[in-house]
């Protein structure tokens, strides 16, 4: 069988929940290949083996990770040439697109970009079948790739992560003899500011979404507090970015984050088609909003019809009750 | 400092969008179309570097004859030029045919003049692939900082501001170089009545893939390396309950959750 090449999505070795599925649909495909860059591998390995990585091949250089993309597009192109796989996944994020976008270019191959499932086609012919969400959710298309190595950027929440039992042992690790080329060295971070992290789970990966819209009218705490008792993550609509009461990387829709979590409930959010685009293949949506009209209920499974300052810490209430 | 921005015209997102159901295709002649509003952050940030020192605009699309339209909202907004890529074979181009005819008419614009930089959005609002950056990037050879919410020009060095999940990265790029904008960088300007009018005389080159020297058969639905197999629509969302807070909401939305499995 043939290998899967599989970008492996991590902060200093901690392994991001995305890799996880990428190595669970790589097995459908394949035999998975981790790459692995920067440092940090021993804390990634454990993780790796468990959903299944049979090969890893890493690259430590800080080099490469210091010129933004270009370098890892590079050892994905060598690596695609040295190993010939049946597919290269990536995560659909901005990066990860970047990647596959160059390494496409580079090995001349068709490029999928946010795949919400992959299967292999069945055909014998070792190809993939994507299925993308486009147009704001509103269509669902199947695709193929026709020339060259698949290139797939799968979104988070696409599989569910499945463990391999005793893999551990059996996983090999290489260490890829690499120099990025001089060209790739043209665009460097001269600094970098790390994010205070809020202690909620990163918005593109949860299971459920709380959002708030300017209808918060700037104050959030309802908001968090009710994400808090359900353990969701909190996003916000561009109003509420915009008005400087929520920071950009929380923003949901088409200029933000793509987000399909098992539940969205949007707080004073009126609904606008660019919002929709980043939620609207949630598996159940809720709403609360004081203009029955809103078109955020043309999407909901529940909505309330009533001011977020009431309904929320009273639902909040009743939550932490439940759970106690 | 000679500067191309890449704009798309794009079918309105507020509009019915679909596909041809003979090629799955996006359907761009039944459904009104405009200049992608994520590309006029690209050509606003273009005037604000040309406008704070000296250089030249011209905006670049690639699309069919409707996509004019695109060129002529730029060139009211304050750009200089337009080139239009017009060829019947372009249609159906997927990412990669489509950063290949960019690539070629940029490297035919800076024929003349070197081009330093490229400014694009950072997806465009139909396919919203948002890969077209990267791949002419990597066609031209160029360094790219994509997703900038900051961009300052000074000499022949880019500085960008990046706002990631982890971190705010500054990044410097050595100019000629591309790059990609979000709409957090800055406030998209009308178009002034004056810049209707001065528009009107504003030279718009049309450029068709001979004269870009780009064969016929490396565009279009042929030559894509990928097939959309079928498309269709995503069945309606049934229409969930919708209950009115009566003192009662909040305990309502908690039995619902807590039905659902989700407490
Ligand atoms: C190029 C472009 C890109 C965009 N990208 C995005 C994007 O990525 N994400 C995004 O979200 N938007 C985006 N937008 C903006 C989008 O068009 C809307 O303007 C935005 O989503 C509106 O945010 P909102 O729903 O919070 O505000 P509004 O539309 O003002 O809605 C506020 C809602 O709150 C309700 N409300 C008020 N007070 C209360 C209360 N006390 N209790 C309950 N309800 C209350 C009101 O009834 C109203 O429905 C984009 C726009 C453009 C042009
Ligand atoms: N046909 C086109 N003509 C000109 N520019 C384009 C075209 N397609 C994409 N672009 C540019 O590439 C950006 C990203 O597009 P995309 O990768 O299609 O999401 C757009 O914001 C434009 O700046």
């Amino acid at each position: 069988m043939a290998e899967v090449l599989v970008l492996v999505d991590h902060v200093e070795g901690k392994v991001r929940k995305t890799t996880s599925e990428l190595l669970t649909i790589a097995r459908r495909l394949g035999e998975p290949s981790a790459v692995f860059v920067g440092s940090g591998f021993d804390a990634a390995k454990e993780t790796l083996a468990r959903f299944g990585a049979e090969k890893v091949y890493r690259v430590e250089s800080p080099e490469v990770l210091e010129h933004l993309v270009v370098p890892q597009a590079e050892l994905l192109a060598q690596l695609v040439a040295s190993t010939s796989p049946a597919a290269v996944l990536v995560p659909s994020s901005p990066e990860g697109k970047e990647i596959a976008a160059r390494l496409a270019v580079k090995t001349e191959s068709g490029l999928i970009t946010d795949a919400v499932d992959v299967q292999a086609t069945g055909d014998g012919s070792g190809g993939v079948a994507t299925t993308q969400s486009v147009f704001a959710g509103s269509y669902t298309v199947s695709a193929t790739v026709t020339k060259g190595t698949p290139i797939v950027a799968v979104k988070p929440n696409s599989a569910a992560p499945e463990e391999v039992a005793g893999a551990a042992s059996q996983m090999s690790d290489e260490v890829v003899d690499f120099t990025p080329s001089e060209a790739a060295k043209g665009a460097k971070i001269t600094e970098s500011k790390p994010k205070q992290a809020t202690g909620r789970p990163e918005l593109t990966e949860a299971a459920i979404v709380v959002s708030g819209g300017r209808g918060t009218g700037g104050d959030f705490s309802k908001v968090e507090d009710f994400a808090d008792s359900l353990g969701a993550a909190v996003g916000a609509s561009r109003a509420a970015v915009d008005a400087g009461w929520y920071p950009h990387t929380s923003q949901v829709g088409q200029t933000g984050k793509q987000v399909s979590p098992q539940l969205y409930v949007a707080c004073g959010i009126s609904g606008a088609i660019q919002h929709r685009a980043g939620m609207q293949t949630s598996k159940t949506i809720v709403a609360v909003n004081k203009d029955n009209e809103a078109p955020i209920f043309e999407l909901v499974d529940f909505g309330v019809v009533g001011d977020l300052f009431t309904v929320l810490p009273q639902a909040t209430e009743a939550i932490t009750a439940a759970k106690d | 400092m000679n500067i191309v921005v890449c704009v798309k015209h794009v079918p309105d997102a507020q509009a019915e969008r679909t596909f041809n159901a003979s090629d799955n295709t996006t359907d761009r002649e039944n459904v009104d179309g405009l200049l992608s509003e994520l590309d006029e952050y690209a050509v606003e940030e273009a005037l604000k570097i040309v406008e704070a020192g000296e250089g030249e605009v011209t905006v670049l699309t690639v699309g069919p004859d409707a996509a004019a339209d695109a060129i002529k909202k730029a060139l009211q907004m304050g750009a200089d030029k337009g080139v239009h890529v017009n060829d019947d074979a372009i249609h159906g181009s997927d990412a990669i045919a489509t950063s290949l005819v960019l690539a070629e008419a940029i490297k035919k614009i800076g024929a003349d003049t070197a081009v330093d930089l490229v400014v694009t959005g950072m997806a465009s609002t139909d396919g919203s692939m948002g890969v077209v950056p990267a791949m002419l990037a990597e066609r031209l050879g160029l360094p790219a900082v994509t997703f900038a919410s900051e961009l300052t020009v000074e000499g022949t060095t880019a500085t960008i501001r990046r706002d990631g999940d982890a971190s705010t990265q500054t990044i410097t790029a050595t100019l000629p170089a591309l790059v990609s904008v979000t709409d957090q960088i800055n406030e998209p300007r009308y178009p002034s009545f004056k810049g209707i009018m001065a528009a009107k005389k504003k030279p718009v080159e049309q450029w068709t893939l001979a004269d870009l020297g780009v064969d016929a058969a490396q565009v279009g639905l042929d030559a894509a390396w990928t097939k959309v197999e079928s498309f269709a629509a995503r069945p309606p969302r049934s229409q969930g309950e919708i209950v009115a807070d009566e003192g009662d909401g909040g305990s309502k939305l908690a039995a619902f959750l807590t039905e659902r499995k989700f407490v």
